[in-house]
Order: C-alpha cells, then sequence, then structure tokens
C-alpha cells in the first residue's frame, strides 16, 4: 500500500463499504467459509468415526491432494479464458503410455515417465494452437481429445498387452530414482517417532507391530501443495500471472497493449497437461498398475473444484489458493459421508448442491466487482 | 507552430473492391489537438486504425519526426511513441487499476527464475499518475470495473502518457458518455496537450471538437474536405462538411436549427 500524501476526498456518492462486502471480493472467501463449514459438520456428524485420526486424516488429505493437482492446472487455465475437458482422458493415457513403455517395451523407469510428460505436454500445446488457430471454443476442441485420447488408450492398452488394466508396473518401478518422486513417501521418521511418542496410533498385531499407521507423506501431497503454491506464486505475483488475467479478462484489449495472448493460453494448456501426468504418475505408483479407464469425470471434478473455489466460468477472475480450497472441500465431503456411514449415492446430491451454491455467489461477487446492478 | 510530429500524406486504403481512404492527408504537431471528425462510415476506423499500425496503406507515405516510417504492428506503432486509446476496448473491468495500468509492460524484481512483479512500484507510480489526471483512487487495488466510462478513459490516457506516447490517438472518447464525464475527458484532453503531446481527437460530435480543438478536418467518404484552424470554422460549417452538404441543410431547418 502506498502512502497517500492528500487524504483521498470522499465521494460523496459513494456508499461506504461495509467491510465483509470489501472481504467478499477476495476470490478465496468462498473457499474459506467453505472450508470452515464442511470441518464443521463433518466434526459433528463424523466425528468419533475416526475420520480425524490419523488414518483418517491421511485418507481424506490424499483424496484432496488429488483433486488439488488437477484443480491448480484447471484453474490457471479457466483463469486464461479456456477449459480442458480431456484432463481426465489424458490421465488415463498417460498411465497406461507410462505401463506400455516401462512393461512391455522394457525401458527403465524414469524413461518412461519422461517421455510421457514429455508427449502429454505436446498433447497440451496441440489443444491449445487448436483453440487459438481455429477460434472454436476450447469446450469443443478438447471434448474432442476427451475422446480421441480415451479411445487412443483402451485401444493401445488392448493392443499392446490384451487387457485394459496393466500390472506390473510396481517392480520397475522399484529403486527408480523419479519413480520415487511420484510413489515414495516422506517425513517417515516423523510418524515413527510420533508413534513412540503416543501421539498417532501403532500396528499393534502382525510384523509391523509397533510401527506407526501412518509411514510417511505421500509425494502426491507434497506435488498438490508444491503446485498450488506455485500457481499462487506465479498468477498473483509474476508478470505472467498478470497476463494470465488479462488473457481471460478481455483477450483483444490485451492484445492492444502487446500481451502474447496466444502464449500465455497455449502454455496454460501445456500446464494443464502437466498436472494431468502428475496425478496419473502419483497413481500409477501408487496401485503398481494403470488402467485404462482411469481418470474418468476429472475433468469436470477439477472444474468443480475451481469454481467452488470463487474463478469465474468466463474467466478473468479466480485463485489458485481457491481451487485448492475447493479441493480440499470436494476430498473431505466425499470421504467424510463414507465416514459418516451415509449413503454413497448421496454424495453427489451434495456436491451438485455446492456447485449451483459456489455459482450463484461468484455471480453475485462478480457484480460487486464490476459494480453493475 | 512546430514541425509535424506525425504526418499522414495522400494515404490510400482498399479492401479488395472497397476504396475506404482515397487519398486523406493528416498531420498533428506538439501540443496541439487536431480533430478529426466524420460521420459513421467516412472511413475515420480506417483511418485510425492505419496511424496505429493496424492496416498498412495501400498507396500514400507516414512520417514520424520527418522520418519515412511503416509499421508492420501496432507494437511498432507504440515503439514509434503513437498510442492509441480505443473506446471500449481500453481496460479489463475484472483487473485491478494497477494491474490495468501496467499490462503488457510490469515492472519487475528480482533474479529469474524467482523475478516478481515490482507490485509497490506499480501501485505508487498508479496512484500517483492517476492523481495527476485528477482521480482519486481508493487504491491501487480497485477494480477499473467500478470506475466510471470517463474515468477508464482517463486511466488509458495516462497509462499512454506515462509509457512515452509523443502522439496520442482518442477514438471517440467522448460518444458513450455523460455531460460531467465528457467534460473530464475533455479536460484530461487539454492537459495532455499542455505536456506536448499531439492529440488525435476522433469524434463527430462538433461541440466537443470545438471545446478541444486547435484544428480541424473532417473526412467524408474516404476523403479530407481540408483542414481549418481554430476560429476560422463554425460548428454549423463543420457540420455541413461531415454530412456531405445539402440533407443535412433540409433536416436542419426542419429541426429548427438544434442539431
Amino acid at each position: 500500500m502506498s502512502e497517500t500524501t492528500t487524504a483521498p476526498r470522499p465521494d460523496e456518492r459513494m456508499k461506504q463499504v461495509a467491510p465483509w462486502r470489501r472481504a467478499l471480493i477476495r476470490p478465496e472467501l468462498g473457499g474459506i467459509c467453505g472450508t470452515i463449514l464442511v470441518f464443521l459438520l463433518f466434526g459433528a456428524i463424523a466425528g468419533d468415526s475416526g475420520m480425524f485420526a490419523a488414518e483418517g486424516v491421511l485418507n481424506w488429505t490424499v483424496v484432496s491432494a488429488q483433486f488439488m493437482v488437477i484443480a491448480v492446472g484447471a484453474c490457471l487455465l479457466m483463469i486464461a479464458g479456456e477449459f480442458d475437458l480431456s484432463v481426465g482422458s489424458m490421465i488415463g493415457f498417460a498411465g497406461v503410455m507410462m505401463a506400455i513403455l516401462s512393461v512391455q517395451m522394457g525401458w527403465p523407469m524414469w524413461a518412461a515417465i519422461t517421455a510421457t510428460f514429455a508427449f502429454c505436454i505436446l498433447l497440451g500445446a496441440i489443444n491449445g494452437w487448436l483453440v487459438i488457430r481455429t477460434g472454436l471454443p476450447s469446450f469443443i476442441v478438447t471434448l474432442a481429445f476427451l475422446y480421441i485420447l480415451r479411445g487412443l488408450t483402451i485401444w493401445g492398452s488392448v493392443y499392446f498387452t490384451r487387457q485394459t488394466i496393466i500390472g506390473g508396473v510396481a517392480e520397475r518401478a522399484q529403486g527408480d530414482w523419479l519413480a520415487a518422486l511420484f510413489g515414495g513417501k516422506i517425513l517417515g521418521g516423523l510418524f515413527t517417532w510420533m508413534g513412540d511418542a503416543g501421539w498417532i496410533a501403532t500396528f499393534t498385531k502382525g510384523n509391523r507391530a509397533g510401527q506407526p499407521v501412518i509411514d510417511g507423506v505421500p509425494m502426491l501431497v507434497v506435488w498438490a501443495i508444491g503446485l498450488a503454491i506455485f500457481g499462487h506464486w506465479l498468477l498473483t505475483r509474476t508478470k505472467f500471472g498478470n497476463w494470465v488475467f488479462a488473457a481471460g479478462g478481455d483477450a483483444q484489449a490485451a492484445r492492444y497493449v502487446g500481451v502474447p495472448v496466444n502464449r500465455v493460453k497455449i502454455l496454460m494448456f501445456m500446464f494443464s497437461a502437466f498436472c494431468a501426468c502428475v496425478f496419473a504418475s502419483c497413481q500409477v505408483m501408487e496401485f503398481g498398475s494403470a488402467a485404462a479407464d482411469r481418470g474418468l469425470l476429472k475433468e469436470f471434478e477439477a472444474i468443480i473444484c475451481v469454481v467452488i473455489g470463487g474463478a469465474l466460468l468466463t474467466g478473468g477472475y479466480g485463485s489458485v489458493i481457491g481451487a485448492a480450497l475447493g479441493a480440499i472441500i470436494f476430498g473431505v465431503v466425499q470421504q467424510g459421508l463414507f465416514f459418516a456411514n451415509a449413503e454413497s449415492s448421496l454424495f453427489r446430491v451434495f456436491l451438485g448442491m455446492i456447485l449451483l451454491i459456489a455459482v450463484i455467489m461468484n455471480t453475485y461477487i462478480r457484480r460487486i466487482i464490476t459494480g453493475e446492478r | 507552430m512546430s514541425a509535424a510530429i506525425l504526418e499522414m500524406k495522400n494515404i490510400t486504403k482498399h479492401f479488395g473492391p472497397v476504396i475506404a481512404l482515397n487519398g486523406v492527408s493528416f498531420d498533428v504537431r506538439a501540443g496541439e489537438c487536431h480533430c478529426l471528425l466524420g460521420d459513421n462510415g467516412a472511413g475515420k476506423s480506417t483511418f485510425i486504425k492505419t496511424m496505429s499500425g493496424v492496416y498498412r496503406p495501400t498507396e500514400g507515405q507516414m512520417l514520424v519526426d520527418g522520418q519515412t516510417v511503416a509499421f508492420a504492428s501496432p507494437r511498432d506503432a507504440m515503439a514509434a511513441g503513437i498510442a492509441t486509446v480505443y473506446q471500449d476496448l481500453a481496460m479489463i473491468p475484472l483487473m485491478s487499476v494497477s494491474r490495468n495500468f501496467w499490462m503488457g509492460r510490469e515492472p519487475e524484481k528480482g533474479i529469474w527464475p524467482f523475478r516478481t512483479m515490482n507490485s509497490k512500484f506499480a501501485d505508487d507510480i498508479t496512484v500517483a499518475e492517476m492523481r495527476k489526471m485528477g482521480i482519486n483512487l481508493r487504491g491501487p487495488d480497485q477494480a477499473v470495473g467500478t470506475l466510471s466510462g470517463g474515468e477508464r478513459q482517463t486511466v488509458a490516457i495516462a497509462r499512454a502518457v506515462y509509457f512515452g506516447a509523443k502522439v496520442l490517438i482518442l477514438d471517440e472518447p467522448t460518444s458513450a458518455l455523460g455531460v460531467r464525464q465528457t467534460a473530464n475527458v475533455l479536460s484530461t484532453v487539454d492537459r495532455v496537450r499542455k505536456q506536448g503531446i499531439g492529440v488525435v481527437f476522433i469524434t463527430h460530435n462538433v461541440r466537443h471538437a470545438l471545446a478541444v480543438g486547435d484544428r480541424f478536418t473532417v473526412l467524408n467518404r474516404g476523403q479530407t474536405l481540408g483542414t481549418a484552424e481554430r476560429g476560422a470554422v463554425d460548428a454549423s460549417a463543420l457540420q455541413d462538411l461531415m454530412a456531405g452538404g445539402q440533407e443535412l441543410a433540409t433536416l436542419e431547418s426542419s429541426l429548427g436549427g438544434t442539431v
């Protein structure tokens, strides 16, 4: 904030803006309130179900982290004014490609992972290039890729292995340095120490007796937090972030002042593909297998997280922190209903309602910002 | 009077069989406001876009400070000191004034890859520049959407001036504004002119043109009908030239001379 030498003269036509109304303009606010609300809700209805014991926390943290990884990519892309509906298919595609290259073709795991990342980011660039060159809505272009990639994934998987689930990745990943970056765990020592100190539960039977129930924080969680921090920093602190807002806010106005709108949009498509690959890699390493049907509906779940986080569907406004909170809400609700022994189909009802409320709130917020009535 | 900063000589522009501009000559000097008047379809937009580097002229010569130039893109024109403020496309409403002001030219600090936008510097300059133009912001993070139309034009003008524009082209800056906002924009034009910047003011409103203009050029059907100095021409004469004479004369008499 700058020091003002002369106090700004209050405009007699402006009503005093209440602090709560000003706070509403922050895109994260909805996400913060929502997060507090779901924790209170599930603290009340599932508090004694083990949801907030170490194992339970890890359970919903991992699910939230999955959503967070793809939500960060979707968020930046949506602020830049575009959608990527091919995220889910990309997850399936990346997993199967990785597995075929390593298990079937015998490539070392690190090479398979690198090649998959490179190819998927290229696909993201093609997505973006097509959107820019044709001028078609990204909704349609990436919808086409949703089908193309899913079809290729199933065909490739059956062609190379005669099945849609490819196992044996775990053995190939053993001792691989790059695989550990996605499938490993960190802070194992901390949890052992916490287990010894009696802060978290330990196994009482079996060959792992005495060890803590949690043996570390999965790398997926590290990726999720890392990507969210990176995305937030990029968007709010850098020149490129300003261009992302500008490209989504009004591409033509941005072009007139020299913002390379096309480059910004294509890079965001590539980043979205990168996030899908991170998701796929972590999932493949965790399960030790790839399957052609992985990632189904993930594109919509990512968009829902972003919208719950306060971003506008029309682009130009939003927050990565908001999207990350949206992912936490999504994860906690999904796993919380499970802990609360609720009928699992009710999850969708709940989700639909949250989505609707979020969109209505966002429309209202947009009116406040732009001063429309 | 000083020499012209920007001079357009016998510009023609054809779009296929359509002759949009047919020999337009126009110049602007430092510290003056040269009004370009014309009715809809007279070729004003084509001419602005030629000056600002969006179109390349089919024939004719463009000179900046006496040197022949050919702009390949709006960026070239901007680099040569010719800034254009478009009526609707000046600002992004959802972004803050400061972010809009610096859009495309963000100041940075730090070492790559940790280079960040220098927000404090950007905010301070924005507030200071806006105060010079007579707008007190609630804060640099105020969204442009909360500003009035006239204030948005002023932000765009302040931005162009700050980034070293020698010639400022204003595309119908007052056409969508109310009386008071128009007065604000016109006084901004006056302020900019006093800083030694050449202003090209495009409008079809004769009264707005007469309020700030030093010289007046009328464009009709892709041709210039001559340039008049301030004081040598009155509203009705300009009006007649814009409309091409006769029809408006009959209309005006039926309306009692109020158009």
